[in-house]
């Protein structure tokens, strides 16, 4: 928490108009009503800079991020599958159809903003049936043939979004830099829109996460202890897909933080899913963060895609726990 | 306690369970034997409630055993599995605490504290020591008394076990039927086990089904079922039957067809 607190206020006050330390925190205090000094100004468009694009921006990456961690952590623990997360299992790809379907038609006008992520979730959890049924082809569904079917309904699914993006007019760029995973011109409405599913979705993920341990012993132990296994499989299964539906429509796809943080927090922690999801949500919050930070300053005031920066160092990450299950396996210390 | 009535199991179209009945009643330890394929797992699967028979019924003290609340019912009834607990990061005391889960609400918390109740059943089954230890470094046999560690804290009334002493060497077959005889005669538990060592089936139950292809081949106590006859047409094994020396209890030899081969001196 205070590590997630510290890089906001670091995150804050970098950026690329260069505006010095002082004025970034005089302007946000300035907005709290009760320590408004009507003896300094500011200049309005260093105002908005501050509480319009960074404010909201940071809130954005420390949601998008928590809401990543929260359904990575979800994934791997229903699917008893280091190695899922919402990218690697092509739900993010099949969120970014729905979304993209509804960017470059421009259908954003039905119910407002929400029509984005209800399509993408119904996108998604299409596609998580797809690479289920792609990977159960004899029965049993293993660890490696699931990524592997991910990984083939990604690419499919990737070519579809740019066939729809170059039939598209005029909106290209836009929604290119939004494939690969953006934060940039996004607003406050978008804050609006993420907050309440992290907010939401972190208890309700919570309360799955004993059932999440007792998976871990496997179903037909869970099942004795009185888990009801389908139907819980089946509810935390749609909250991580509704949690990368409505990061995917504001953030684009951006890989591998649903592997990395969860990962990283199980390293420090353990293996308890009490502590893991809650930790989960916080450190994706920070991960995020600290990508999207990277990405918007290293060649300021180039951008570089949020997506790139995560696969940099998502996709490394990804190799070696892939690497470590070979090693175990051949091993075999632990089957 | 329990009853099993007219009990079919279908899977696809091959019939796995056909017409089982029987009933067990309060503290009694009933023994399920037959050969590798005969159903006896999936009997046990149908007992637990875990699923549910194509036709027929699993009574739970007069309930229908698929009606009750898997919460509820898991408070009741405790499985050990085959196999025991498999290889996890969580430590012994983590697992045995695991079976704590059916008292807990969403918080983890319950309305009695349980640490004593965990301590003892750690205790009992000799894994004091090994309490913060991840059970991925235990072997087949520690797992083994984890898992019934675990099964313990449950308070269960009824317990199910399945093929509990498979990997497991004989010291620690009869330790661990040991420990679950003398609990079910200190608490009154109901026990139904799917035994394979027809010989410990006999000693430690008071009553035995022999399932063959899906159907009750004989039912009955241990004097009943332990006769050659049966055992050569159920197991396909030509055997003998003697009292055993201390107890009396008929324990199985089993009498190959080809003579030993001759001693070289």
């Amino acid at each position: 928490m205070l590590l997630l607190a510290g890089s906001i206020v670091v995150s804050l006050s970098i950026g690329s108009s260069g505006l010095p330390l002082a004025d970034v925190w005089g302007i946000l205090i300035h907005q709290l009503p009760w320590m408004s000094d009507p003896s300094k100004q500011w200049d309005a468009s260093e105002i908005a800079i501050v509480t319009q694009l960074r404010l909201s921006r940071v809130l954005l990456a420390v949601f998008v991020g928590a809401c990543l961690a929260l359904a990575g952590s979800g994934f791997q623990g229903v699917l008893r599958n280091p190695l899922a997360d919402p990218f690697t299992l092509g739900v993010a790809s099949g969120c970014s159809v729905g979304a993209a379907f509804m960017i470059v038609f421009g259908y954003t006008a039905w119910i407002g903003l929400w029509s984005v992520p209800i399509v993408a979730f119904g996108t998604g959890l299409v596609t998580l049936v797809i690479v289920f049924a792609l990977s159960r082809a004899r029965g049993a569904m293993n660890v490696e043939s699931l990524i592997l079917s991910g990984v083939i309904v990604q690419a499919f699914l990737g070519a579809i979004v740019s066939f729809m993006v170059s039939m598209s007019q005029g909106v290209i760029n836009e929604v290119m830099f939004w494939l690969m995973g953006s934060l940039s011109t996004r607003s406050w409405e978008h804050v609006q829109l993420i907050m309440p599913f992290a907010i939401v979705g972190s208890p309700l993920m919570f309360r799955y996460a004993q059932h999440l341990n007792l998976f871990v012993l496997g179903e037909r132990h869970a099942a004795h202890l009185g888990v009801n296994v389908e139907r819980t499989k089946l509810i935390v299964l749609l909250i991580s897909t509704l949690l990368t539906a409505v990061a995917v429509s504001i953030a684009g796809v951006v890989g591998f933080v649903g592997l990395v943080v969860p990962h990283l927090i199980r390293l420090l922690v353990g293996p308890d899913y009490r502590i893991i999801v809650p930790l989960s949500a916080i450190g994706g919050g920070i991960y995020l963060l600290w990508a999207d930070t990277l990405a918007r300053t290293v060649l300021s005031p180039k951008e570089i895609s949020l997506g790139v920066v995560t696969a940099i160092i998502g996709a490394p990450f990804f190799a070696y726990l892939l690497y470590r299950r070979k090693v175990q396996q051949g091993g075999g210390a632990s089957a | 306690m329990i009853e099993a009535k007219q009990v079919v199991k279908r899977i696809g179209n091959r019939d796995i369970l056909q017409e089982i009945s029987f009933s067990v009643g309060i503290g009694r330890m009933y023994g399920i034997i037959g050969p590798n394929g005969a159903g006896k797992t999936t009997l046990l699967q149908l007992l637990s409630g875990t699923d549910a028979p194509t036709s027929g019924e699993v009574l739970f003290q007069g309930q229908a055993i698929t009606s009750i609340k898997r919460k509820d019912l898991a408070k009741r009834v405790a499985v050990l599995q085959q196999g025991g607990i498999p290889a996890a990061a969580f430590t012994v005391r983590e697992v045995v605490q695991m079976g704590r889960f059916p008292f807990q609400n969403w918080l983890g918390e319950e309305s009695a504290d349980s640490e004593q109740l965990i301590d003892d059943a750690i205790e009992t089954m000799g894994l004091t020591a090994l309490a913060n230890r991840q059970v991925d470094q235990l072997s087949g046999g520690e797992r083994q008394r984890v898992a019934l560690a675990k099964v313990m804290v449950q308070e269960p009334e009824l317990l199910l076990l399945d093929e509990p002493t498979t990997y497991l060497d004989i010291g620690y077959q009869v330790q661990l039927l040991d420990t679950v005889k003398r609990w079910q005669q200190e608490r009154q538990l109901t026990v139904i086990a799917v035994l394979h060592d027809l010989n410990l089936a006999a000693h430690y139950c008071d009553e035995l089904l022999v399932l063959q292809h899906g159907r009750t081949a004989a039912d009955g106590p241990p004097s009943a079922i332990m006769k050659p006859e049966l055992i050569l047409d159920v197991f396909g094994a030509r055997a003998v039957i003697l009292p055993h020396p201390e107890t009396g209890v008929p324990q199985l030899l089993l009498a190959p067809s080809v003579p030993p081969s001759e001693r070289r001196s």
